[in-house]
């Protein structure tokens, strides 16, 4: 009986049920697309924070004080010690490998480019550009292109394997010098692919591929510094404290949290002897910016909770209260009050569950479309989620008619059949 | 009839028509108290949350450009072909800002340690790298009433900022040293230590009083952080560029690319927010006061049945809505105000100021859902017999 009454008001009444789903389904949409979409903003905005530039830098463990003046190294750069190229792989090897969005070698050298008859000297940057790069089975392409999105090249970006190289902007008018043409750098011929534009120090470099840079040191397989871009969690006071004075599943918990300097260790582990720190000036704002944008999002979330809320509770009042005659009728009949307030939970059970399924559906679609227009890239939506939000949905539903079914089981039958209330 | 009511009566006769119209809509309000009340709610809170989200989407742009202040310099003057910049340019550069950002001037060059080891040594107005380098982690500033004399020998004291891997070098014990430059010799004090990852870690930092008088070099580069947009910053660059003809300005890129990605995503994020949450409240206030509408039936029926006319009728319920819409806008208005001040205090650390130029937008919307939400079953029942309603089939 009580199976085939629920039964009979849902195909009976199709265009209250309709309503009443159409609002909860609504509602579970937006909360659905707002949890999917707050839960991964951080990440998306870290990702974009990356166009900053490097947050962690590699450098030679026992090296010598960096005489440098606008990017300008006034030392010869023969001196100091040297990191190992063919230990760049592994940083893809440590535990927040995933983390690591690229990385870029650097060694700077001097070099002469004649100019009007004599030598000009100028500072000659190796580096990669995109480089193939492989870690086991693991393939990825790195460099600068990645690391510093801000370099706009006007011709073509060099390739890795050639004696190609770019040409920073005012070295390039200083030189007369245009994309396509061919110039003598030590002694060997290499050709401009590109003019460089930064609005740093570069633009009175030339930046070659790695090899060629090593080639004029003399010294293959030298690195002076390594910069990586790392997503990183916001520091907190946990981050800061010395990994040497804590202990086991405490240093365990350090180390496997993405901070600026648990990823700096990991660095230095992985390459031989090295030293990685964070650049404070991108690492430590950052973490500022990302907490702010994730708070705000958060409570916005929040805010679109409360709403969804509402209108599915409203939506829920207003349907049952339209069906005072049918109650003051089962009430006639002999119905008790908890006869015929289970009728109405069950149908507002069952019309959750179903508006939440499809909300989920849609709202899942809905926080993929947001991901794909603002960030260009795969907002994920965990099945997990999925009970979570039909536990929620059934909740607010119930909570939303509660009020309503409390009104309508008390009514006199005698009114409510009259109509008169 | 008592004499008492006859009078009443009387009174009303000759009470223009308006009043009837306006008793009329008060009492609607008053007589269904409970589902009035619960209209005007929904309506409020539509309107505040439609409030709070303008308000969020309209101030969250300044609030996170100065969360990115703090990267610090987003200008950078230097003097053209490497000079130095001419004596007065940092008085130049303040009166240009007008106190729309800061400025810090830094000189370099290169000493050499008592035995002999080159180094760069920077000369700064401590007070301002501070205010301009937030991430700058130092372990005590130098005092910066400059010259202080030392207590022993009443001697000038020269403090000094070590970068960390400049530390050992010159002063592994935090010993007083000497530096050399060009033959004429700076006795320093260490103050403290600076790390940074940078450049800085290797480098020297002398007050810039102390760093004129003994290099002889005014500063060649002179570091700004512009606040505002985009747009203002440009003008800002532009600005200096005319006013500083001997100097080269250039943007930060890195900072201002970043910057205005982070800036544009998160407002379209913010904006697709706004768009669910403010469609979600509409349809709510939507299906409240449908409800509502489609419940006073009977209202309407004998409005009908006593000689009403479609226009009436039509007029009672849309005044009836713009009423219900325009107090739930203001109520909402002020609430939302309150919550977005909330929010930014709880996320900013600043509140977050009101915009008048959002309450006519939601006045606006709030008074044409309600019209909608009014309408709509109006022009549903209009079709309908009086009678048939009455008899309540």
């Amino acid at each position: 009986m009580f199976v085939r009454l629920v039964y009979e008001s849902f195909r009976r009444q199709k265009r209250r049920k309709v309503l009443a789903g159409a609002a909860i389904t609504l509602g579970v949409t937006v909360a659905t697309a707002m949890i999917a979409v707050a839960t991964d903003i951080g990440d998306k905005i870290n990702r974009e924070l990356r166009t900053i530039g490097a947050n962690l830098v590699v450098t030679p463990q026992e090296d010598s004080l960096d005489v440098e003046i606008g990017g300008v190294n006034l030392k010869p750069p023969t001196d100091g010690a040297f990191l190992s190229e063919a230990d760049l792989p592994k940083i893809k090897g440590i535990f927040w490998h995933n983390n690591i969005v690229g990385f870029a070698p650097i060694l700077p050298v001097s070099a002469a480019i004649p100019h009007e008859g004599k030598p000009q000297d100028v500072t000659l940057t190796g580096t990669y550009f995109a480089k193939k790069v492989s870690y086991g089975n693991e393939e990825f392409v790195t460099g600068a292109k990645t690391l510093y999105p801000w370099w706009k090249v006007s011709g073509a970006w060099p390739d890795d394997n050639s004696r190609d190289v770019l040409i920073g902007e005012r070295l390039a008018a200083k030189l007369n010098q245009k994309p396509g043409n061919t110039i003598t750098i030590s002694g060997r011929q290499c050709r401009i692919d590109g003019i460089l534009s930064t609005g740093g120090a570069e633009d009175d470099e030339v930046i070659a591929p790695l090899s060629l840079a090593q080639e004029i040191l003399g010294k293959p397989d030298a690195v002076k510094r390594v910069y990586v871009s790392a997503l990183t969690k916001p520091e907190d006071a946990f981050a800061r404290r010395d990994p040497k004075s804590l202990s086991g599943a405490i240093y365990d918990r350090w180390y496997c949290t993405p901070y600026p300097q648990a990823i700096a260790l990991q660095l230095t582990e992985a390459m031989s002897h090295s030293h990685a720190e964070q650049i404070r000036q991108v690492a430590q704002n950052e973490g500022a910016v990302l907490t702010r944008i994730e708070g705000l999002i958060f409570l916005i979330t929040l805010a679109a909770l409360f709403a969804s809320g509402l209108a599915v509770s409203a939506a829920m009042a207003t349907a049952i209260f339209e069906r005072r005659a049918e109650v003051g009728l089962m009430k006639a009949l002999g119905a008790g009050k908890l006869a015929v307030a289970s009728v109405f939970f069950a149908e507002a059970a069952l019309m959750a569950l179903i508006g939440g399924a499809v909300g989920f559906g849609i709202g899942s679609a809905l926080a993929h479309q947001i991901g794909h227009s603002i960030f260009n890239s795969q907002i994920s939506i965990s099945p997990v989620l999925l009970p979570v939000i039909l536990a929620i949905a059934v909740i607010v539903t119930f909570a939303g008619s509660a009020m309503a079914i409390r009104r309508a089981v008390s009514l006199d039958p005698v009114f409510a059949l009259r109509g008169e209330l | 009839m008592s004499h008492q009511a006859r009078d009443l009566a009387a009174t009303r006769a000759h009470a223009p028509h308006t009043s009837m119209f306006l008793r009329m809509l008060v009492r609607a309000a008053v007589l269904r108290r409970g589902r009035a009340a619960s209209a005007l709610f929904a309506m409020v809170v539509a309107a505040a949350v439609a409030t709070a989200m303008l308000n969020l989407y309209v101030d969250v742009q300044a609030k996170l450009q100065r969360e990115f202040r703090n990267y610090g310099a987003n200008i950078i003057l230097v003097g053209k072909d490497g000079a130095s910049l001419p004596d007065g340019t940092l008085a130049q550069v303040d009166s240009a800002l007008a106190g729309r950002g800061i400025a810090a001037p830094f000189g370099l060059v290169v000493a050499r340690t008592a035995d002999g080891q080159p180094i760069v040594v920077a000369g700064v107005e401590f007070d301002r790298v501070k205010q301009l380098d937030h991430w700058w982690s130092v372990s005590a500033w130098p005092a910066t009433e400059n010259p202080h004399l030392s207590q022993n020998r009443g001697e000038v004291e020269h403090p000094v900022l070590v970068g960390v891997r400049a530390l050992p070098l010159v002063s592994p014990k935090n010993q007083p040293f000497d530096l050399s430059f060009q033959g004429r010799k700076l006795h320093v004090t260490p103050a403290g230590t600076v790390q940074t990852g940078a450049a800085e870690d290797s480098r020297l930092y002398v007050s810039l009083a102390d760093f004129i008088s003994w290099a002889g070099v005014q500063p060649s580069t002179i570091e700004v952080a512009a606040s505002g947009s985009a747009a203002e910053v440009a003008a800002v660059m532009t600005q200096l560029a005319q006013a500083i003809p001997a100097a080269e300005v250039r943007p930060v890129r890195q900072i201002m690319e970043g910057e205005a990605r982070v800036l544009g995503k998160t407002r379209a994020t913010l904006l697709a927010a706004a768009a669910l949450i403010i469609l979600t409240a509409a349809l709510c206030v939507l299906s409240t006061l449908m409800g509502w509408v489609f419940d006073r039936r009977r209202d309407f029926a004998i409005m009908k049945a006593l000689g009403a006319s479609e226009r009436l009728l039509n007029g009672f319920f849309a005044a009836e809505a713009a009423a219900l819409g325009a107090t739930g806008a203001m109520i909402g208005f002020l609430v939302g105000i309150g919550i977005a001040a909330w929010i930014g205090r709880a996320n900013f650390h600043a509140p977050v100021v009101p915009r008048m130029g959002v309450l006519p937008i939601v006045l606006a919307g709030s008074m044409a859902v309600t019209l909608i939400s009014a309408i709509l079953p109006i022009s549903l029942l209009r079709r309908v017999q009086p009678a048939v309603i009455l008899r309540g089939e």
